[in-house]
């Protein structure tokens, strides 16, 4: 194993009974890059996600992060390696009893930020990074549109600097125009920040303008993996079903097999 | 891998007499956790204790907006551009200067001890607004429903009865059993002390009919089911599937809120029934091995010691609490705004004013009936 290899799936299996989700699934996620997870609703794109962070357990195989085996690691390191990763959940997750402000401070304030100066800088500083008004801090997430939801989200798992970061769907439920700016945005704070980043999504605009490498998740595996050049030259019925529809023509044109 | 360097610095002095601060290790949020003020002091003092500092920034390993931030704000301390950083750290360390963090606090500013008197004035003057909207509303859309019998939710109201009334029948026997017990062991001390055996019949005939089955199913209902209802509101409120109903137009009055008050309006009197039945029971085997009254004669002797009218009042008295508690815990429910805080809260309120409200309610009852059913 590299250095530079953040995520180490190695025949990762998952069953919910006797409902098979993931089979033998092997996948590397390098520093720097920034990894569209892609696949059909159901095929437990989310799931491998929990995984990675081990919020769950795989019913069999080896997942390691920062090159720490997530099967034999204590509550403590676990916790520290956590922190190293920011998570953007689907729904936002924000805390509804939390204004704005609250919601990005706190994980800076359980990591032991004390000065209040200091944290308001940094909130403030979130907030417009990922392109926020100052003047929704003390708003309640309840009062919040979809795509600020998502931002205010984005913030909150980038409170931390974190090296890893996972998207659960971020382009989900948000319109064309807020859409792509958001993705703007991510490329963007990729440029500054380099960290590297697992991307769970449908969206075909944010797989070419922001993916570095997909994976593509089909039939309990991963059956294509790398650049989106490669992965549409691989020739499989769902990564052809999705590329040559009539949207992956317009959005990768000449790469579509 | 090398070892994790924390966030420090150290100082030496060159041949011209100035002092020179080397920062060293990761200025980021890992690497200084909860130094920062520790670090900002002890560096804020070289910068005010001699005007021949020079700061080096370019053994930072690594830094973060965190770090830039502490050397930022380090900044008022020194000259502009003092800190020499590596190329790849300037963009972050420069950001600052253009950042400005909005004036003023955002935590809410402190409530004087009037004003919260107004605010609470204010709440209480909201709830009977929202209460009254809410008995009008219901007793419009019960008007209109009364036309057409055909749209009555029956389907609704059954599945409350079953989860309000039946889902019940166990925790309100146990009590009712329980105070029962206590109720005739204890009598049966002070009886015994005056010879009056047979009155334990007319004591525990008259309490548990008159008073405790309809309080002790109350209470219980008001605790199982007011939480419930009040709780299944606010998320509904949460998911917004309030909204969802209302844009189908259908009235929420008359499928969430009506189903629950007849239901209970329903299910309470036959619940208090059940908890007097084995509330007596309870009384009366206890009775039996304390005094030896034997629990045949016990049967035969409450008609006629106890008047049939107080077992009546019981079964009104569940009525009238029955649309007490459905209506409060509605009430509550509704008012719960889409999050998890409020939804906790609202929900105590719900159970804690339902439980208020029977027993209130009891209260005007034992006034307004002093003289009937009483020897």
């Amino acid at each position: 194993m590299t250095a530079d290899t953040v995520i180490a799936m190695e025949h990762v299996s998952t069953r919910f009974g006797d409902h098979t989700v993931h089979e033998d699934i092997d996948l590397r996620v390098v520093r720097g890059e920034i990894l569209g997870l892609v696949g059909g609703s159901g095929s437990g794109k989310t799931t491998l996600v929990r995984e990675m962070i081990g919020l769950d357990q795989p019913s069999a195989g080896h997942v390691s992060l920062f090159g720490e085996p997530l099967d034999r690691i204590d509550a403590e390191a676990l916790a520290a390696l956590r922190n190293r990763c920011g998570v953007l959940f689907q729904g936002g997750a924000l805390f509804s009893a939390l204004t704005v402000f609250e919601n990005v401070a706190f994980p800076l304030q359980e990591y032991r930020v004390i000065e209040h100066a200091l944290i308001r800088d940094l909130v403030y500083m979130k907030l417009r990074q990922v392109g926020l008004d100052p003047g929704v801090a003390t708003r309640l997430p309840a009062e919040l549109s979809g795509g600020m939801v998502k931002r205010v989200a984005l913030a909150r798992a980038l409170a931390l600097e974190p090296e890893l970061l996972f998207l659960d769907e971020p382009t989900s439920g948000l319109d064309p125009v807020t859409a792509q700016a958001f993705v703007h945005h991510l490329q963007g704070l990729h440029r500054e920040l380099r960290f590297t980043a697992v991307v769970i999504t449908h969206d075909l605009d944010l797989m070419h303008d922001l993916c570095t490498a997909l994976a593509i998740l089909a039939d309990h595996r991963i059956v294509a993996q790398g650049t989106p050049a490669e992965v549409a030259a691989s020739g499989h019925p769902f990564v052809t079903a999705m590329f040559s529809g009539e949207r992956g023509r317009r959005v990768f044109g000449a790469m579509a097999p | 891998m090398t070892r994790f360097e924390p966030a420090g610095y150290r100082t030496h002095n060159d041949e011209q007499g100035r002092v020179i601060v080397v920062l060293t290790g990761h200025w980021t949020l890992r690497g200084i956790e909860g130094r920062a003020s520790a670090l900002s002091s002890r560096l804020r003092e070289y910068a005010r204790t001699s005007d021949k500092v020079v700061w080096d920034g370019r053994e930072i390993q690594s830094l973060d907006n965190m770090g830039a931030l502490v050397l930022w704000r380090l900044q008022g301390f020194m000259r502009p551009g003092a800190v020499e950083v590596r190329p790849e750290h300037a963009a972050l360390y420069e950001r600052w200067s253009r950042h400005e963090a909005p004036a003023g606090d955002v935590r809410p500013p402190r409530i004087e001890p009037l004003q919260a008197l107004l605010s609470m004035a204010r709440g209480v003057w909201s709830h009977m607004l929202d209460f009254t909207a809410l008995l009008g509303q219901i007793v419009l859309d019960s008007g209109r429903l009364l036309g057409r019998p055909s749209r009555i939710p029956w389907k609704d109201i059954s599945a409350t009865i079953y989860e309000a009334g039946v889902r019940a029948l166990g925790i309100t026997a146990l009590v009712g059993a329980l105070v029962g017990i206590v109720m005739s062991y204890l009598s049966a001390l002070e009886l015994q002390a005056f010879g009056a055996q047979s009155f334990i019949v007319n004591i525990l005939g008259l309490s548990v009919l008159r008073e405790l089955g309809p309080l002790l199913a109350a209470i219980l209902v008001a605790g199982r089911s007011g939480s419930a209802m009040a709780a299944e509101l606010g998320v509904m409120r949460l998911t917004e599937e309030l909204d969802a109903l209302s844009a189908m137009g259908i009235s929420q009055t008359v499928r969430l809120i009506l189903p629950k008050i007849v239901a209970l309006a329903i299910a309470l009197p036959l619940l208090v029934v059940w908890t007097d039945a084995i509330g007596l029971l309870g009384g009366m085997v206890a009775a039996h091995i304390t005094l030896g009254i034997s629990i045949p004669s016990f049967i035969h002797t409450i008609p006629s010691v106890v008047p049939v009218v107080n077992f009546v009042l019981g079964i009104v008295k569940g009525v009238v609490f029955g649309v007490v508690i459905a209506l409060i815990a509605c009430h509550f429910g509704l008012r719960i705004k889409p999050n998890t805080q409020s939804l906790g809260v609202e929900t105590t309120n719900a159970v804690v004013t339902a439980i208020t409200a029977v027993i209130f309610v009891d209260a005007v009852f034992a006034i307004a009936f002093r003289g009937v059913g009483l020897p």
